[in-house]
């Protein structure tokens, strides 16, 4: 990509879109010498500040588009940037919480927080008041000095989303970050993470498994369906903010759920 | 009472050694077992306590302490240095790990006679006894240890911008220490064991060469007493040693519960 085209991009991206992905494949060679068409011309872009879910079947590809745009798998062809800046490699801009809470076991959970700090050779100083106000908004205050093994799992999470959210980076990416939580600590999680979200005012990029969780948190929903992984629709929620679990009944939600959930069907996957 | 309900060990450990005792000393008593066969506890006891007030003996505990502690602390250095290596770059991983799994194939008590004969009868050689035994055992924890972080530790290090040695440092690194000690256990006690076979096949000094003599001289009760010295030896290593795992590797026991 030329220079000229990065600073439009870069223009363009200062009221609108923050993340841009265009034209974007992902090609595997298999063992076999085959190829597996991961992701097939994917576009779409997020404004900053926006909350987008990434929703589809399994083998859909929304993991792999979310390791993408982390810098963690390489693109075949296409362009995806973040804040202007074509992804080669992770960038500093961007915080991710994983499946797994991924918390190192010998550091206490403030160490723990500290880590992309470390690795980044922010000032440490000045970096530890805001971690230790992250651990207090994600209602962790008092465990700073506790060994991960000590905390529920749902509290590991929090110290995981506490974690991506230290350096403060602009885009915060989740990949099925509340599947191995029970329903009753999910939801909890949910609001959650929409109170982190409106103090924080970062734009989140969220791959779930879960339908109404996607409809609940989003302003979109981006709907993947597989082989090859292309995007079928994106879909605007216009639900008022803020949301409450009551808003889950309503037959607004209901439409937005049914709606994504066809998509689901026609790929014959009951979730 | 509670005390004792809730820590058995304390009483039945004591006891069981008391009942061995008392049956071996009485056994060899009735039965009329010659001395140079099998002493009794009292009179190993005796040959012990004679021991641990003789000078000589201490000067030959110090040679083998010396010897083994040398030894152990090299075969360490020599494989922190090799099991970094091997983990970390993959060509020497190929190129020379065969080679070390066909050398540890070796009985390495047969080469005692060659490193006497290449550092003679001086401490040296069983210096390098001890290393080349406990050399082992220490690199192939370290290899696994360093092998086994976590792939999802290492992606999430990788997306918040880590370069390959802040990787190895602040994960790999880690994830090794509780296979370290692990290795650091077994190789402790293989030292003394090189150190004393070494001395076995040649030496003036240390315990080993203390047993050869007192079998020369049908001394059998202080070939005990020395052999309970030598275990103590290990056992108070071991001790050693899982003391600074649960201090520096203390997650350990633990890590498996975690969340992933």
């Amino acid at each position: 990509m030329s220079k000229d085209n990065n600073s439009a991009i870069q223009d363009a991206s200062q009221e609108a879109s923050w993340i841009n992905v265009a034209a974007l494949h992902k090609i595997y060679n298999t063992r076999g010498g085959g190829k597996t068409h991961a992701l097939a011309d994917i576009n779409f872009t997020v404004k900053k500040g926006e909350f987008i879910s990434i929703v589809g079947p399994s083998g859909c590809g929304k993991t792999t588009l979310l390791n993408v745009l982390a810098g963690l798998i390489s693109k075949t062809e296409g362009s995806a940037s973040v804040s202007g800046h074509e992804v080669t490699k992770p960038l500093p801009e961007i915080g991710m919480v994983f499946q797994a809470p991924t918390l190192l076991p010998w550091r206490t959970i403030l160490e723990n927080v500290m880590v992309p700090v470390e690795v980044q050779k922010l000032d440490k100083k000045m970096y530890l008041e805001k971690a230790k106000e992250l651990l207090k908004l994600a209602g962790l205050d008092g465990f700073e000095d506790k060994f991960p093994n000590e905390l529920s799992g749902g509290m590991q999470q929090r110290a995981g989303i506490c974690r991506a959210l230290v350096h403060s980076p602009s885009v915060l990416l989740m990949d099925e970050p509340f599947g191995a939580l029970d329903a009753m600590t999910r939801e909890y999680m949910n609001l959650e993470l929409l109170r982190i979200w409106k103090e924080s005012n970062q734009t989140i990029a969220l791959v779930t498994h879960s339908i109404t969780e996607a409809v609940f948190l989003s302003d979109r929903v981006i709907v993947m369906s597989p082989r090859p992984g292309r995007i079928a629709e994106i879909i605007t929620i216009d639900l008022p903010r803020p949301r409450t679990l009551d808003m889950m009944n309503s037959d607004a939600a209901g439409f937005f759920v049914k709606k994504i959930r066809q998509y689901f069907n026609a790929a014959n996957v009951i979730e | 009472m509670k005390f004792l309900r809730n820590r058995p060990e304390y009483v039945l450990v004591p006891s069981v050694f008391i009942a061995f005792v008392l049956i071996w000393e009485n056994l060899v008593n009735i039965m009329e077992v010659e001395e140079i066969i099998l002493p009794t506890p009292s009179r190993i006891g005796e040959a012990l306590y004679f021991q641990l007030s003789n000078p000589l003996f201490w000067s030959n505990f110090r040679v083998t302490s010396q010897e083994t502690l040398l030894g152990f602390t090299a075969a360490v250095i020599f494989a922190i240095i090799a099991g970094t290596f091997i983990s970390q770059i993959k060509v020497v991983d190929k190129a020379f790990m065969p080679y070390l799994v066909g050398f540890q194939a070796i009985p390495k008590i047969a080469l005692a006679p060659i490193f006497i004969v290449w550092f003679g009868f001086g401490m040296t050689s069983k210096v390098v006894m001890a290393a080349t035994v406990a050399f082992f055992p220490i690199l192939i924890n370290i290899i696994e240890g360093l092998k086994s972080a976590d792939n999802d530790q290492i992606r999430m290090l990788r997306v918040f911008g880590a370069t390959r040695f802040q990787i190895f440092l602040k994960v790999q690194v880690p994830c090794a220490l509780p296979f370290f000690f692990a290795g650091l256990d077994v190789g402790i006690l293989l030292a003394i064991l090189g150190a004393v076979v070494g001395e076995f096949l040649g030496s003036q000094d240390g315990l080993g060469a203390m047993v050869l003599l007192a079998q020369y001289n049908f001394e059998v009760p202080t070939m005990f007493a020395i052999l309970i010295v030598l275990s103590l030896m290990g056992i108070i290593s071991h001790i050693i040693v899982k003391a600074l795992q649960r201090k520096f590797a203390f997650w350990a026991d633990s890590s498996n519960f975690i969340g992933n």
